[in-house]
């Protein structure tokens, strides 16, 4: 745990989703309005940020901020449970797919894969639009269904990561004193799981955060249901980008809320991904610390540096400052997810029997 | 398609200076920069002469293939050469070089087989592609057709039908890859091969064939190889000469002949008996106790004295220089720089009968079958090279491939 | 090619699932929301046409549920995706038809771009780790968990509003100009495709480059790469050697980004009011047209599973191991 917190991804990653979280549960307390009240009936013109209205007003006089905080809460609720659900659901399939084997794994596995290919926004505008905008709206209900959608790349994490601890020896040892599977399953395989869990968690919350961004953006969810979505469709709605007097304070904070909370998640799930896999972690001797250590240029592949004569390693050592194990490069994980686009890794718990993202069909 | 053209030395290993291809001296290998830095290789001297074989053996992290690869300047990042001198054919200074010398000497002169040849296989391109593109790159003058020839009369040199280049090395058996990858070494005709435990990976009588082939091949081309193998006794069998590495230091160098008679390094004598010799009267298996030293925080003193059963107090406290010992009266005339870096061994002790044998008496044992290279058809004793009374180490080398890559 | 077959036989039991989805959807859904909208209709459309709604939404219908099943495939296979009830009596297949060739052009673009660029940046990343590169790395994080259409926002105002380098809505200049095959017509869609394809490049950029570079950095400690510099080959072809390795696991990943980058590429076209797909589908949400919104639906998933199915063609095709028959 400590060494975890030693790791500057980690603990940017944990600053910054702890404060959203934080802001999610006492920003509504705070708010200096209702998100809905208008201080002024008359004017339509959204108002930049002053002593009242710290980051302005909309088209009707509402409080930007008041909003930001009231869909903060709404936002990050969806997006937890949606996390929470999905990887519930990962668990369920992932474990069982890898531990069972044989026509129980391919059908799981199929499952899984038709969710996979299946484009996750325009399946859920179908079904959020039949709901109807009518309908009020409730977050918990929110977040599992988006969950449906979000928990098959988990799985296929997990199946790959079960199927390397299926052949190990303890998992042989409690099968063969005759354990049953499901303990077998919960108490002996899970536990080693957790960091895939955790990256898998954390992969759909961002997931959730920007599904749930996109739905109300695109207004299939109740319009007076206040998110950063919302706030965005509204922003879209007045053209506040078009305006030649930019409305940037109606549009920029709830962006950069998505982003900021989704980049704290990621970052946290990159920390995760350089602790199980320490390849990407030990980038070796950066630039700048390679002159400082009198080197005459960045060590690479194939061209081993050579501490020139005269530049004692003790001399070159006290240059580079921090001891070599503290060397950290810019690495960043594979396992990083947006709506927006997904670039699918793996955070990887020992050596993988498979390359979990292949398509099975090519793991021959 | 002309096979080598190099004559062939019938000299045994020479000494004249113009036979030195590889000479290192005071070589320091780091993992990392400053106080975590990790010494891999410390103040290591080597000798690599025209046609020998010289095996480099040592438990896995005692720095071996490090030191290896530290002279090609193949060593990945964080490796770091701290210290010392390589120079190759006492002409060009290998740590001097740049990127584009190297690359000049590579393959041309310098040839490297992999202990498993399934990685070492590119495994999206055809094996005929992976041998014409050094063709390709050091000799651009070179028809395509002629590439394509030389490829597949390597590919028969080593005993692999020449209709194989067109195959993958998902489609080849690890037997036919580590062949393949011989041929591919061989392909320029270098003046030395660097073998790293080339076949650890393969099994009992695979190894011992491409053994066999492998030193009927070195008689004919005369290439000098540089043999890395934790298991000193089949390194006995092949070795002209040997080096015998424990925690980043060289603690013996001798003979091939002579260390297996008369090892005088407690740590050979105990690599010695961690593996059953074939040949020659049956040993006690007794291996050594403990396992290698965390390089982060080698012992005080001599790095082995916590494992060693003939420690006293200077052991403990100061790490002993490399004796040269070629003076010694048992020394054969002409052996390259016998030496051990052991307390025992600097003249003033009585040492242990065990670590005092006579190199070249019989003392009423039978003569093994030794030394180096095997006559024509005469069988190379491969064996399983697990290591069993040889533990693993605490820690790995940082810059070989640590387990769960999978990272896609 | 017994890889691609597999794929193939997934694809088509995915368009099942996606057809029979759609079916059920609103079949499922607490007091049919079509009825409502149906009897919007009502007044202004001939029986005839009422029927069918009524057929495709379960409503007052005769027939069974099997019954309406086999109808709604009858009329998929066929190609009849219903008619619009916006855009009443325009049928959803001819307004799709209009709108595809507007978001293929700017999203197939855009990806192909995006995929290329991000890869490169990736291999030369990973290659000089170690150097300024790898600090630009965590800043693209932020592009990535921003929202596509938020990064659209941003551009339009600095780049359209503020600066005015580009046009800030439409696919061409709607007011002055008529769709025809000549120069002021074709240099005007591109001037309006620049802004919006480079924001999906953009949002989507980051993904393939920290994919592309972690998996070169892992491909790199392979014993064949370091064997490659052995050689003494030159840096160009080493560094081939490692990409073209590593680019397998991310073109595998293409499949599973396709589907992502298609949805946020059409919620960009919605901030460019851009005549496409994504402009179809709000339209379609802002009128609760059911029937254009499941036609959008299906034709998103089929384009998506052929894009996959390009993807497994090209893995195949640079990933002998999958070749072979076993």
């Amino acid at each position: 745990m400590r060494k975890l917190l030693r790791s500057p991804k980690i603990v940017i990653g944990l600053c910054l989703s702890g404060a959203f979280v934080v802001l999610a549960i006492v920003g509504p307390l705070v708010a200096p309005y209702s998100p809905n009240a208008s201080s002024s009936t008359t004017s339509g013109t959204p108002m930049p940020p002053s002593a009242a209205h710290w980051l302005g007003t909309t088209q009707v006089q509402q409080d930007v901020l008041s909003q930001l905080l009231a869909g903060g809460r709404s936002t990050i609720l969806v997006s937890l449970v949606a996390g929470a659900v999905a990887t519930v659901l990962a668990v369920l399939f992932g474990v069982s797919a890898g531990y069972l084997g044989g026509y129980g794994d391919d059908l799981l596995s199929m499952v899984a894969n038709v969710f996979l290919v299946l484009p996750a926004l325009p399946l859920l505008i179908v079904i959020f639009g039949f709901i109807g905008r009518g309908a009020n709206p409730n977050d918990v209900l929110i977040g599992a269904i988006i969950a449906i959608t979000g928990w098959a790349f988990g799985a296929r994490q997990l199946r790959a990561q079960t199927l390397s601890m299926r052949a190990r020896d303890f998992v042989d040892s409690a099968r063969i004193i005759g354990e049953r599977k499901w303990r077998i399953m919960a108490f002996e395989i899970l536990p080693n799981l957790v960091p895939v869990v955790a990256t898998s968690f954390l992969f759909t919350v961002i997931y959730g955060v920007g599904t749930y961004t996109a739905l109300s953006f695109l207004g299939v969810i109740s319009l007076s249901h206040w998110s950063w979505g919302t706030m965005l469709y509204w922003a879209q709605n007045a053209q506040a980008a078009q305006q030649v007097r930019l409305e940037w304070w109606w549009f920029v904070p709830p962006g950069l809320a998505v982003g900021l909370f989704g980049t704290g998640l990621a970052l946290l799930n990159f920390g995760i991904d350089e602790y199980v896999n320490p390849r990407l972690r030990a980038a070796g001797l950066t630039g700048r610390r390679a002159r400082r250590a009198g080197l005459p240029r960045r060590p690479r592949l194939g061209l081993t540096a050579v501490l020139p004569a005269g530049v004692t390693a003790a001399a070159a050592a006290a240059a580079a400052g921090r001891p070599a194990a503290a060397m950290d490069g810019g690495a960043v994980s594979a396992v990083s997810a947006t709506a927006g686009g997904v670039i699918p890794g793996s955070a990887v718990a020992g050596p993988p029997v498979t390359d979990p993202v292949l398509p099975d069909e090519v793991q021959q | 398609m002309s096979m080598a053209s190099t004559e062939r030395s019938e000299a045994t290993p020479g000494t004249a200076a113009g036979d030195v291809l590889i000479e290192v001296s005071g070589l320091c290998v780091d993992y990392g920069l400053g106080e975590g830095a990790v010494h891999a290789v410390v103040d290591a001297d080597l000798v690599l002469r025209r046609g020998e074989v010289l095996g480099l053996a040592g438990e896995s992290g005692s720095g071996k293939s490090t030191l290896a690869y530290a002279i090609t300047r193949l060593l990945r990042p964080p490796g770091l050469i701290t210290a010392g001198r390589a120079r190759f054919r006492q002409s060009v200074d290998l740590l001097a070089a740049g990127e584009q010398e190297l690359r000049g000497l590579r393959w041309n002169e310098i040839a490297v087989v992999l202990q498993s040849s399934m990685n070492a296989l590119n495994p999206v391109l055809r094996i005929g592609r992976q041998i014409t593109d050094v063709l390709r790159a050091h000799r651009p003058d070179s028809g395509r057709g002629a590439r394509q020839a030389r490829a597949a009369a390597l590919l028969e040199m080593v005993g692999i039908p020449a209709d194989r280049l067109g195959n993958y090395p998902h489609e080849l058996s690890g037997g036919m890859r580590q062949r393949v990858m011989i041929a591919m070494a061989l392909a320029l005709d270098p003046k030395i091969v660097i073998m790293d435990e080339p076949t650890t990976a393969l099994d009992v009588v695979t190894q011992r064939e491409i053994l066999e082939e492998l030193m009927a091949l070195r008689d004919r081309l005369d290439f000098a190889v540089l043999f890395i193998s934790h298991d000193l006794s089949l390194l006995v069998e092949i070795a002209d000469s040997i080096a015998v590495m424990y925690a980043g230091r060289l603690v013996e160098r001798a003979d091939a002949a002579a260390i297996f008679r008369a090892p005088r390094h407690p740590y050979s004598l105990g690599l010695l008996s961690s593996f059953p010799p074939l040949h020659g009267p049956h040993r006690q298996m007794e291996g050594i106790p403990g396992s290698p030293p965390d390089l982060r925080g080698t012992p005080a003193g001599c790095s082995f004295h916590p494992r060693c059963r003939y420690a006293f107090d200077k052991c403990r406290t100061d790490p002993p220089p490399l004796f040269d010992l070629d003076g010694a009266p048992n020394a054969r005339g002409g052996a390259p720089g016998r030496a051990a870096a052991c307390w025992l061994q600097d003249g003033t002790r009585a040492v242990p009968a065990e670590l005092a044998r006579p190199e070249s008496g019989t003392a009423g044992r039978p003569e093994p079958a030794l030394p180096g290279r095997p006559e024509p058809g005469r069988a190379v004793p491969g064996r399983p090279v697990p290591e069993p009374v040889v533990p693993e180490p605490v820690v790995p080398e940082p810059g070989t491939a640590g387990p769960g890559g999978g990272q896609p | 090619m017994r890889m691609i077959a597999r794929r193939i036989g997934l694809y088509v039991i995915t368009a099942i699932v996606a057809i029979t989805v759609n079916f059920f959807i609103p079949r499922l859904m607490p007091g049919n929301p079509a009825l409502a909208v149906i009897g919007r209709v009502q007044a202004s459309e001939s029986t005839q046409a009422i029927n069918a709604l009524e057929l495709q939404y379960g409503v007052q219908t005769k027939t069974g549920i099997w019954g309406q099943y086999v109808h709604y495939w009858n009329q998929i296979l066929h190609g009849n995706l219903g008619t619009s009830l916006n855009s009443y009596p325009a049928s959803v297949g001819s307004l799709i038809r209009a709108a595809l060739p507007w978001t293929i052009g700017l999203v197939g673009t855009a990806t192909v771009i995006s995929f290329i660029l991000g890869t490169l940046i990736g291999i030369i990343a990973a290659w000089r780790r170690g150097s300024w590169l790898d600090n630009v790395l965590p800043a693209m994080t932020f592009f990535q968990a921003a929202p596509y259409f938020f990064v659209a926002i941003l551009a339009v105002a600095l780049f359209a509003t503020k600066l005015g380098w580009f046009p800030q809505s439409l696919g061409y200049d709607t007011a002055t100009l008529n769709p025809g095959l000549n120069w002021a017509f074709i240099s005007n869609v591109l001037d309006h495709a620049v802004l919006p394809a480079l924001t999906i490049v953009l949002a989507s950029v980051a993904g393939w480059t920290i994919g592309m570079r972690n998996m070169m950095i892992t491909t790199m400690d392979e014993d064949y790469v370091l064997i490659a510099q052995a050689k003494g080959l030159p840096k160009r072809q080493v560094i081939s050697y490692a990409a073209r390795n590593a680019l397998l696991p991310n073109v595998a990943g293409f499949s599973l980004a396709i589907g992502f980058i298609v949805s946020g590429a059409l919620l960009t076209e919605i901030v460019f009011s851009y005549p496409g797909i994504g402009y179809l589908l709000i339209t379609a949400i802002g009128s609760d047209d059911y029937p254009l919104l499941q036609g959008i639906f299906l034709i998103i998933t089929f384009a998506v599973l052929l894009a996959n199915l390009l993807a497994d063609f090209v893995y195949a095709f640079l990933d002998p191991r999958t070749r072979q028959e076993a």
